[in-house]
């Protein structure tokens, strides 16, 4: 399944609801093109809710640092929300888990930003 | 020994790596690992194949990759080899240095590493060869072959 993205507004902030995989090729360049439009429209608060990633790999956590330091370079800022199991050891196994601010409530992820 | 060996040529493609990371996690499953330690598996091979793809042969359509599966009585062993110019180790950064977190690539090889008992990588000027070694924990090699 490759990947799927869907947006929405909660109080100021912009949450991309992510689902299927994150892996080189068409699901880094999907991650990395809804960013990059965010930004560039001023939606500069935005919540990955990765809920529905079943798989990402290595190319695929590079686009989550990408899109975290793009963001951070632009005034922006980005947070993970809902990561699953497999996921959170990937972040924990490559240190990134900290360098991330991650979510597991939704509304506490918004009301954060603020 | 009982042995079962499995054996691919595949284009310098990313259905290539799909296909690499299907087959590994077939052949895992048939192995009897776990769900975890088969996802562990073939995200290796998945990254190793994303190597030899790009980094080896650069896309390049007149360079193969070949992967080699092959069950022992204690392990499972899987062979990547690609038909570039050599990975040159030095090269490679350490991705959990604090200089490098926030690096958008470098990590496939340190995933491997994690996820695999042994991995062992041998550069020369006619392509680099990985070979990716996991313990069969209480396995039986006679058990069901992998369907090719």
């Amino acid at each position: 399944m490759s990947m799927k993205i869907s947006t929405r507004q909660v109080d100021g902030v912009t949450i991309l609801d992510c689902s299927g995989r994150i892996t080189l090729g068409e699901g880094s360049i999907i991650l990395r093109d809804n960013v990059s439009q965010l930004l560039a429209k001023g939606q500069k608060k935005i919540l990955l809710n990765l809920g529905e990633i079943n798989y990402i790999d290595s190319s695929g956590i590079g686009e989550l640092v990408t899109a975290f330091t793009t963001a951070r370079k632009q005034g922006g800022e980005l947070k993970l929300l809902n990561l699953t199991k497999k996921v959170h050891d990937l972040l924990q196994i490559t240190k990134l888990y900290t360098v991330f601010d991650v979510k597991d409530d939704e509304a506490a992820a918004v009301k954060s930003f603020n | 020994m009982t042995k079962h060996r499995l054996s691919y040529t595949l284009d310098s493609t990313l259905e290539t790596v799909e296909s690499a990371e299907q087959t590994a996690t077939r052949v895992a499953a048939d192995a009897g690992f776990d769900e975890d330690e088969v996802m562990r598996i073939a995200m290796a091979v998945r990254e190793a194949a994303v190597n030899a793809v790009l980094h080896g042969n650069g896309y390049d359509p007149a360079k193969k990759v070949m992967l080699n599966f092959e069950r022992t009585n204690d392990d499972l062993v899987i062979t990547i080899r690609d038909q570039g110019h050599g990975l040159d180790m030095s090269k490679i950064p350490d991705p959990l240095a604090p200089e490098n977190l926030l690096k958008s690539s470098g990590r496939g090889i340190f995933l491997i590493r994690s996820f695999m008992d042994e991995v062992h990588i041998q550069p020369s000027q006619t392509g680099t060869e990985i070979k990716l070694v996991k313990r069969v924990h209480g396995g039986s090699a006679d058990g069901k072959e992998a369907t090719p």
